[in-house]
């Protein structure tokens, strides 16, 4: 598991990148906590600096919204999927299980 | 609707494709595109693409979804002529299409100057020109861009990013003063000399020196900058000479309304090659920004067919990366209004700066600020939208 941050440090609407292998997003929804691959699947954007509305994201450079719960896109550009990633939350501190799925950008889950 | 002909296949003409679908059309779709190559994507040109960090393939603009899409697909065929009451497109080698509907999305092509012709000299604006010029780069410098709007820009970031010598030369007294105001547009050309890059402002270029292959760039005050080649970056045309006589009516871009029709009903007009009233602005505005050519497509198609179109109000939007920076701009600026830094600090080459008319948001730049900017653009000044029929 990849330690994230304290729980009190991401609030709600707010989003942190933390880097593993690939970086990750985490994103707090209403107490609800996701994580992401931080790197949009159309080109090179970081999704945790884009505009969260509910479970979307919407990317910061050409505004495709990728949902939280499934990583999937919702629109063009983007047409593949972000991975998502388990959260869990342990004494207060957000920690990320990288999903070792082996799910490949161009595949549809 | 049974059969829409779309000219021009890049960016604006696929999206057309794809919105008319997307809308339920099933009936015959023609594209016809003058360049041998399926649609692929412009911005990379110049950045990635020039740097040789992105392939042909990384570019292309169709997905395997796009088969779906069930287009007859004509490239490397120019429309020569329209008869816009028949809806007629007469293509180069002869052939008449006759359709009920005609999307016309030829985009713009490089501005040239006299003397282009030489050998080294270059536009960029094409897959083909970007190839060249990866290949003329890859020889060395000194490189000379004449020209320092954002493709000038990114040109001759990339290549002090692949190690050349480059000298910008610009006849404004400031860098990207048109859209981005001479205050914004000073901070941003400081980014050339963050990283070695030459600019020469306020003087013209006379001409090229060379008889076969270009050796210098003469300007107009009689000195002459070494080239081993040379980007002339000075802006686009729109693609619309074809249309003289027509009947669709012409003035620097398609004219259409917001709706993207033009003076004549069946036809409409999106991207780079359209002239059209932008409710955001409140004037006919033609936009060269990716964002546009993916938008304006989904109402055109949404005309076509007759459907109810909520002509959107949004702001235009553009992206520039350059020396590593990623600027960001929406809104309209228009000469008067009142630019003020509300983020970050322009000696970072991190900041946030809204522009301002009669005390309302009209516009703002982020300069590698896209999290700010997601949230300024959405407190700009935007018009109620209006619903079309
Ligand atoms: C190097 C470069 C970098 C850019 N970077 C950015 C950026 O960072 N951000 C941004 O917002 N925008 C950028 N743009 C702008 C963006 O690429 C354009 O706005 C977009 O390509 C417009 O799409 P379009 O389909 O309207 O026109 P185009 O892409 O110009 O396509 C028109 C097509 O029609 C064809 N055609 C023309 N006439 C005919 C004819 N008579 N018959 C048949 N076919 C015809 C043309 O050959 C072309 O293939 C960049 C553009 C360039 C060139
Ligand atoms: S980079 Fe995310 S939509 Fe283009």
């Amino acid at each position: 598991m990849i330690p994230v941050c304290a729980v009190r440090d991401l609030p709600v609407g707010e989003a942190v990148r933390v880097e593993a292998d690939v970086p990750i997003a985490v994103f707090n929804v209403d107490g609800e906590l996701y994580a992401i691959d931080d790197t949009c699947t159309h080109q090179d954007a970081s999704l945790a600096d884009g505009w969260l509305e509910g479970c979307l994201i919407e990317c910061p450079l050409h505004a495709t919204c990728f949902d939280l719960r499934t990583g999937n896109p919702t629109g063009p550009p983007a047409k593949k999927p972000v991975r998502t990633h388990e959260v869990v939350v342990e004494n207060d501190h957000v920690y990320v299980r990288v999903s070792t799925s082996i799910l490949q950008h161009g595949d549809v889950a | 609707m049974r059969a829409i002909t779309v000219v021009g296949a890049s960016l604006a003409g696929l999206s057309a494709a794809r919105a008319l679908r997307a809308q339920s059309y099933d009936g015959r779709i023609v594209v016809i595109g003058d360049e041998p190559h399926q649609p692929y994507d412009r911005p990379p040109l110049s950045k990635d693409f020039l740097a040789g960090k992105a392939t042909v393939e990384d570019i292309a603009l169709s997905t395997p979804d796009d088969a779906a899409l069930d287009v007859d697909w004509r490239l490397g065929h120019k429309a020569v002529g329209l008869d816009a009451a028949r809806r007629a497109v007469r293509l180069d080698s002869g052939e008449e299409l006759v359709s009920d509907g005609v999307v016309l999305a030829t985009g713009a092509r490089a501005r040239t100057l006299p003397g282009s012709a030489l050998t080294g000299v270059h536009t960029l604006r094409s897959l083909d020109d970007a190839l060249a010029l990866r290949a003329e780069l890859a020889e060395g410098g000194p490189l000379v861009v004449i020209g320092a709007g954002f493709i000038g820009a990114e040109v001759a970031s990339t290549a002090r990013s692949l190690g050349l010598d480059v000298t910008v030369v610009e006849a404004l007294p400031t860098p990207l003063a048109g859209p981005l105001g001479p205050e914004m547009g000073a901070l941003v050309a400081a980014l050339h000399l963050d990283h070695g890059t030459r600019l020469v402002t306020g003087v013209g270029v006379a001409g090229f020196v060379g008889e076969e292959r270009v050796r210098a760039v003469r300007l107009a005050d009689g000195r002459e900058l070494p080239a081993a080649a040379v980007v002339v970056g000075v802006g686009a045309t729109p693609n619309v000479d074809w249309l003289a006589g027509s009947g669709v009516g012409v003035d620097g871009g398609v004219l259409t309304d917001a709706r993207c029709v033009t003076e004549v009903p069946g036809i409409v007009a999106v991207g780079d090659c359209a002239l059209s009233y932008n409710r955001f602005a409140g004037a006919v505005l033609r936009l060269e920004h990716w964002t546009n050519a993916v938008q304006q497509p989904e109402i055109a198609a949404a005309t076509l067919l007759g459907r109810r179109v909520e002509v959107r109000s949004a702001a235009p939007y553009f992206w520039s990366d350059q020396y590593g920076v990623r600027l960001q701009f929406a809104g309209h600026r228009r000469p008067g209004d009142v630019v003020g830094i509300v983020e970050g600090d322009p000696a970072d080459r991190s900041f946030a700066a809204v522009y301002r008319r009669g005390g309302h948001p009209v516009a703002v730049l982020a300069v590698n600020q896209p999290k700010l900017f997601g949230r300024l653009r959405r407190e700009l000044a935007v018009p109620e939208p209006e619903v079309v029929r």
